[in-house]
């Protein structure tokens, strides 16, 4: 498990980066936190010619929070996120996501722009940002592009980043101070990669739910929106019978594949579960 | 912790809770690990091992890994000449020696993880990069997967034996035939299974081989476990005197039976020292770690017992089977022995007759892990004991009560193992103490209220078990005391230490032997092959009691030689020498007292010899929670309670305790080594293999008592570091069939995972709507 030769830079601009990634034609890697690449590299199952560290790329590094939203610099780690006592408010759902994220130690090393490069269908930020229908602005030698968090993640650690780009910012929209939600995730061991997650938030108008979106981690090749379970909630006000029909409408819009972890039928229940109890949390309504 | 024995007038320090002497180094950073040795031109391996399950090696080209830079040795089978098997330590009947592993692929490779060639360069990285530049060219062949396509025979691992099946093993007591079951009143019959896990030792293994040509002499360092043994294994296979094998022992981050087994790096390290002139370093990843070192528990069984309709056990019978992987290692029989032994428990059942079958297939080789058999056996057993009650209506410990052996009833025989002609007794004991004392801690009564209740959409349900631990292997230990020139006493044991704290205990008992200060003790020197003639090494929880003991007989004899040279001295007889607080005190009205520091050079060896194995007991309760939706098991409570026979320091042995019970509760929720149909390990990672981690299950509580002392030996102790892990998959497995009483639910199989759990529940409600 020592790590394969290969070269090392330590740029500090994204132009930088983009140079040395195009220079090495799909043979460089960006290396941000390291909490996937290194042991993928120990494991000798990545082995690219050269690493670019993006620690020193400052312009990578922010958080800011504008009325238009929140946009998160690609080298923000989870530490970060879970400290700034603004986004508790500018963005609950966000924390309470990443609060989900491993453990300690890879908690102060792992960023949000490396965990969306990697994009495991079971990490929690991919599963934000296609619920939140976040937009992912990304820099290459032809310039820069925003991609929606729904066009972004093409399949497991597949995605639409062409090898001479980088992730620059992760934007999310704007947070209504009254919007409602609920985060809900299931793993083995606290820390462990989810066997299925539910992110959800809906607004409220008269006593209605509107605008529900409802996202579900670890039971596809990629983070999904359950437009189904959605419909289900909206315009209605949430009780006992629209839980239930939340639920089963999650469960049915799935077809997860049998693993060594999981069989499809128990993934498949289990983000069902997971809406239930999200959407509980979200209406502030008792488990039975 | 408490113990309800009074507090001894005449020790000071056994039975005391003294921090372990070990935990300042190892706090501040100062312990010594092997990975940490560095000697000067030494060289570091890599080991290529076999990817494929099954296979016959057509040929290995490594001329292109040798002319990478910075490499300066391929080692093969061709290179070691008649490649050697790693001889048994355990229950060597003829039948199993055919199955020796060898210590390098030799034409075949059996297991995807089994060594075929070691690269030696000038750093790991290098040695680990020329891994890639061997081409191996492998026939592969059809694969034995599981245990049930090996035992047809169709495809045979070892050609020559023709038979995938090593041996049976049978232990007996009483007549449990057809007659016994067919005249009872009530019988049941389930199977169980247990699955494929491990130790896992936070540090993987290591070594250090060093070849000192002038003298002819090999120095290993990161032996462990058993070094003694090793070292005559090694120097057979060297073919070298054993003197000229030295093996020194460092810290070590853990065992649990796993770590310090001859394995065939223990060879292969040391032929390349030799073989290169120079020292060669090799420390195991843990990737490697996974698929090298030992597996152990995978097992099935056929369980049947017979009993009374108030619960009186008549008999019981078994056939189990289990999957020993690719080869036998050093102790490979060694669970599928206990289990014979011990699959009826603490137990008064006349009437027992136990099979288990060695089973070969193309994985990882077991051995022995904390408990070995033992676990598995009481998942069975206990499994079987609830359902039985239920049937009965007899409650669950009232069953319990009624079985348990009787104080009265001691010595009572286990089962005899016939292959191997082993009989073994238990030596002493009140059952029901321990029992009682564990219902009472656990508060039954009152939890015994929620047994089967739906609480806030949780099922809750309580269960508990009884074991036996049998400790204190033989045949015996040595150990040397010695006065140093500062008056300090030097300890050297043949016992070993892998982070169980012998440190602390052994220098608690010297002390009281020898009626010093515990600073007095300065060093305890284990483990190492240059402290005393022969050793034994430290598994079977034999450390205190073999080890122990022969400290209490070396301080007898040291003690002796003291009083003589001070009677000499004072002009008296050695019967009027009284030695007390670290001085030697003539008699009165004089009382010239001389300091230890005069008495240097003086040193008594000692040992302690037993045939008898000692057993220790007790019982284990547990609480919880199950989220029927997910399958989820939350441990809401968990009491251990053991007799131990003599606490040396309660301290220790809570943790002992605490720990053990944490890598049972992996076993029964989490830890799986799960293979394909071509034996390709898919759970190879940490990602993959579950280790429960400190904040899994906080909720444990652990009692040691010290009611009944061990007739066998003077300090009256029994094994004591393998209690905690023995009831823990029964019991908790137990529990959840409690809680999901209503629905019908029957783990038969660990681990208890989640989705295995909720498929439980979907079938058993599926099974309720049909009715």
């Amino acid at each position: 498990m020592k790590l394969p030769p290969f070269d090392y830079a330590c740029p500090t601009s994204v132009s930088e980066v983009v140079a040395l990634l195009a220079a090495h034609d799909g043979e460089a890697k960006p290396l941000a936190g390291g909490q996937s690449l290194v042991p993928m590299l120990a494991f000798r199952v990545a082995l690219p010619s050269l690493l670019v560290d993006l620690r020193k790329v400052a312009e990578l590094r922010h958080i800011k929070i504008t009325n238009e939203g929140i946009a998160l610099g690609a080298m923000v780690r989870w530490r970060e996120i879970l400290d700034d006592a603004r986004l508790r408010t500018a963005h609950p759902l966000l924390i309470a996501a990443v609060a989900h994220v491993a453990h300690y130690q890879i908690r102060n090393r792992g960023t949000v722009g490396g965990s969306m490069a990697h994009a495991d269908p079971a990490a929690e930020l991919p599963g934000i940002a296609v619920t939140c229908e976040a937009k992912i602005a990304v820099t290459g030698k032809a310039g820069a592009r925003v991609i929606a968090a729904a066009d972004f993640f093409q399949g497991p650690l597949t995605t639409a980043l062409q090898s001479d780009e980088i992730i620059t910012e992760i934007r999310l929209p704007l947070w209504p101070a009254k919007r409602r939600f609920g985060f809900q995730e299931f793993a083995r061991r606290r820390g462990d990669f989810a066997m299925a997650a539910a992110a959800l938030f809906y607004d409220e108008d008269g006593g209605k739910a509107r605008n529900a979106h409802i996202g579900a981690i670890g039971v596809a090749d990629r983070p999904l929106r359950l437009k189904a379970a959605e419909d289900a909630i909206n315009g209605t006000s949430i009780d006992e019978a629209v839980i239930a029909k939340a639920e089963a409408a999650a469960s049915a819009s799935v077809d997860p594949a049998d693993d060594i972890h999981a069989s499809g039928a128990y993934r498949k229940a289990l983000i069902g579960v997971m809406v239930e109890r999200a959407l509980r949390d979200a209406a502030g309504l008792k488990t039975t | 912790m408490s113990t309800t024995a009074p507090k001894r007038a005449s020790n000071l320090f056994v039975g005391s809770p003294i921090e372990r002497l070990e935990d300042l180094r190892f706090l501040t950073g100062r312990g010594q690990y092997v990975d940490d040795l560095a000697v000067e031109n030494m060289l570091h391996a890599a080991i290529l091992r076999s990817s494929v399950a099954h296979g016959r090696i057509l040929s290995i080209d490594s001329s292109a890994a040798r002319a990478r830079r910075g490499v300066h040795a391929v080692i093969t089978a061709a290179d070691i000449g008649t490649v050697p098997t790693i001889p048994l330590r355990h229950d060597p009947t003829p039948a199993i020696r055919r199955f020796e592993q060898p210590v390098i692929a030799d034409g075949k490779v059996r297991y995807v993880g089994e060594p075929i060639a070691v690269v030696i360069a000038e750093s790991a990285a290098l040695a680990e990069d020329a891994l890639e530049a061997i081409a191996v060219d492998i026939e592969a062949l059809r694969v034995v997967a599981d245990r049930e396509f090996a035992r047809k025979d169709d495809i045979i691992l070892f050609e020559t034996v023709g038979t995938n099946v090593p041996d049976t093993i049978t232990a007996v007591r009483g007549k449990a035939d057809d007659a016994a079951f067919n005249s009872a009143p009530y019988r049941r019959r389930e199977h169980f299974s247990v699955q494929r896990h491990a130790a896992v030792p936070m540090e993987p293994r290591g070594l250090l081989a060093e070849w000192d040509d002038a003298n002819a002499r090999i120095t290993v360092r990161g032996a462990c476990k058993v070094p003694f043994t090793n070292r005559r294994a090694l120097a057979q296979m060297m073919n070298l005197p054993e003197a000229s094998v030295r093996m020194v022992e460092y810290d070590v981050g853990g065992g649990f039976g796993a770590r310090g087994e001859f394995y065939p790096e223990d060879f292969l390290i040391p032929f390349a020292a030799r073989l290169l002139g120079r020292p060669v370093k090799w420390t195991e990843d843990r990737r490697e770690n996974l698929t090298a070192l030992n597996h152990a528990r995978d097992m099935e069984c056929d369980l049947e017992i017979a009993c009374a309709r108030d619960g009186a056990l008549i008999a019981l019978r078994a056939h189990a089977c289990t999957d020993i992987g690719a080869y036998v290692r050093t102790n490979g029989a060694t669970a599928a022995r206990n289990i014979a032994q011990v699959l009826a428990g603490p137990y008064r059942i006349p009437h027992v007759r136990v099979d288990v079958s060695l089973v070969i297939t193309n994985k990882t080789p077991v051995g022995t892990y904390r408990g070995p058999g033992r676990f598995e056996s009481d998942f069975c057993r206990e499994r079987l004991f609830d359902m039985a009650a239920a049937d009965l209506g007899v409650d669950r410990v009232e069953f319990r009560r009624r079985n348990l052996i009787r104080e009265a009833d001691m010595p009572y025989p286990l089962p005899k193992v016939q292959v191997l002609d082993i009989e073994s007794e238990c030596d002493s004991g009140d059952y029901q103490i321990t029992l009682d004392r564990c219902l009472a801690e656990f508060k039954w009564a009152e939890r015994a209220k929620l047994n089967g209740k739906l609480i806030d959409g949780r099922h809750h349900g309580i269960a508990v078990g009884c074991y036996l631990e049998g400790g204190g292997t033989g045949p015996r230990e040595n150990v040397r005391l010695a006065v140093e020139a500062d008056g300090s006493i030097s300890l050297f044991v043949g016992s070993s230490s892998v982070g169980q704290g012998v440190e602390t205990v052994f220098a608690q008992i010297a002390a009281d032997a020898l009626e010093v200060p515990m600073e007095r003790i300065n060093r305890v020197l284990h483990g190492s092959t240059d402290y005393v003639a022969q050793g034994f090494g430290s598994f079977s929880s034999r450390s205190i009691v073999m080890g122990g003991n022969a400290i209490g007989d070396a301080a007898q004899k040291l003690r002796t030689l003291i009083r003589e040279a001070a009677a000499k001295r004072l002009q008296c007889q050695a019967s009027d020498i009284v030695i007390d607080r670290g001085m030697a005190v003539g008699p009165a009205p004089a009382r010239a007292a001389i300091a230890l520091k005069e008495f240097a050079g003086l040193c008594a060896d000692g040992t302690f010899a037993s045939a008898k194995r000692t057993y220790s007991y007790g019982a284990h309760a547990a609480y919880v929670a199950v989220d029927a939706k997910t399958g989820h098991v939350e441990l809401i409570d968990y009491v251990a309670v053991e007799d131990v026979g003599r606490i040396v320091n309660p301290l220790t042995l809570h943790g002992q305790c605490i720990g053990a019970v944490v890598q049972g509760l992996g076993g029964a929720f989490l830890e799986h080594f799960i293979y394909d149909e071509n034996g390709q390990l898919l759970t190879g990672s940490f990602a993959d293999y579950l280790m429960p981690t400190a904040s899994d299950f906080p909720q444990i509580r652990a009692v040691a008592l010290e009611d009944k002392p061990s007739p066998l030996n003077p300090m009256g102790a029994k094994g004591a570091g393998e209690g905690g892990i023995i009831p823990v998959g029964g019991v908790v497995a137990n529990a959840v069939a409690a809680a999901l009483g209503s629905l019908g639910v029957e783990p038969r199989d660990l681990p208890l995972s989640p989705p295995r759990l909720w498929q439980m529940i979907q079938a058993a409600r599926a099974t309720c709507a049909a009715r």
